[in-house]
């Protein structure tokens, strides 16, 4: 039982580093958004590469919560 | 209840035994791997077989990949990315197709093994690496203290350059297994929620259309990445920074 309880405690702390995800990924759509406000002809050009940065941010908390499935399930 | 991961487990069709003990069976991840490559095939042969000056529905999707993947290439490699194109484009189309395959109802998605995704990524290192060292021949090695730095802070820069460069196969494979596996995974655990809650279990059920939409757009965008990664690599290693 002890190890059933402990398992989800390490589940829950694997995925903390979602909450940094989640602020970068805000910070790169803000700097998309005031980026294309200033110079809406940039959209074109920037656009892509915020999704890079995008996908790239989020593939770091993915890695986080593969940890916590690997926690709770594996 | 089935656990969220069963979905991921591997099961031979057509059990094959060559001698010495090796187990060489059909599994479900090899069929669906041929299964890759043959609709890959499909789509580009139907899609080449009228070639028509104004092209149809199909052609026209045939030449949009074509386009977007030699307009990748020329935006990050340059001219000299060109003869690198057939092989980009058949990383971006197995890839893509693997992902798109994966979001089929009762179907295995090959990218969410880490095995799939290594091999793939270290073929990328290990051609990355090749182009460099034939094309700069010892060159290839100032490649790791980057010009204009203090000699003293190469002591730390040499060892972190040489790092980062070994750890790409790692980083590129862990993200595309990593977005594939958590995402299948996230889908069925909240399908498993569906059932028990009765009728509060349209908040779930919403959820999971609208997560399946994003699982498309992520099947794209991982691809994507991946490819444009590649030609990132590629860049350096054709210009070393």
């Amino acid at each position: 039982m002890e190890t059933e309880a402990a398992k989800l405690i390490g589940a829950g702390l694997a995925v903390i580093g979602l909450g940094g995800v989640g602020t970068g990924i805000g910070h790169i759509f803000a700097s998309l958004i005031s980026a294309i406000a200033r110079n809406p002809a940039s959209e074109g050009s920037v656009t892509p590469k915020a999704f890079l940065g995008f996908a790239l941010a989020e593939a770091t908390g993915l890695f986080a919560l593969v940890i916590a499935f690997l926690i709770l399930f594996g | 209840m089935a656990s969220p991961l069963a979905q991921f487990e591997i099961k031979p069709l057509i059990p094959i035994e060559l001698p010495g003990g090796i187990d060489a069976s059909l599994t479900n991840a090899s069929a669906f791997m041929v299964l890759t490559v043959l609709s890959v095939t499909v789509f580009i042969l139907m899609g080449v077989r009228q070639r028509e000056l104004v092209p149809g529905r199909w052609q026209s999707l045939v030449e949009l990949s074509y386009e977007f993947i030699a307009g990748m290439l020329k935006d990050n490699v340059g001219s000299e990315g060109r003869k690198f194109f057939p092989f980009v484009f058949s990383l971006f189309m197995f890839i893509f197709f693997a992902n798109l395959m994966g979001m089929l109802p009762y179907a295995f998605t090959i990218t969410s093994h880490i095995i799939v995704t290594f091999s793939l990524a270290f073929t990328v290192f290990a051609i990355v690496t090749l182009v460099a060292i034939a094309r700069h021949g010892f060159k290839f090695f100032t490649y790791f203290a980057p010009s204009g730095v203090h000699p003293i802070m190469l002591v730390l820069m040499v060892p972190i350059e040489i790092l980062s460069y070994l750890i790409r196969p790692v980083s590129l494979s862990v993200r595309l297994f990593a977005n594939m596996l958590a995402g299948h995974t996230m889908l069925k655990v909240f399908a498993g929620f569906i059932a028990p809650l009765g009728i509060l279990g349209i908040v779930p059920f919403g959820l999971d259309v609208v997560m399946i939409g994003f699982e498309f757009l992520v099947a794209f965008l991982q691809a994507y990445v991946f490819t444009v990664l590649t030609c990132l690599y590629l860049h350096d290693a054709i210009h070393l920074h």
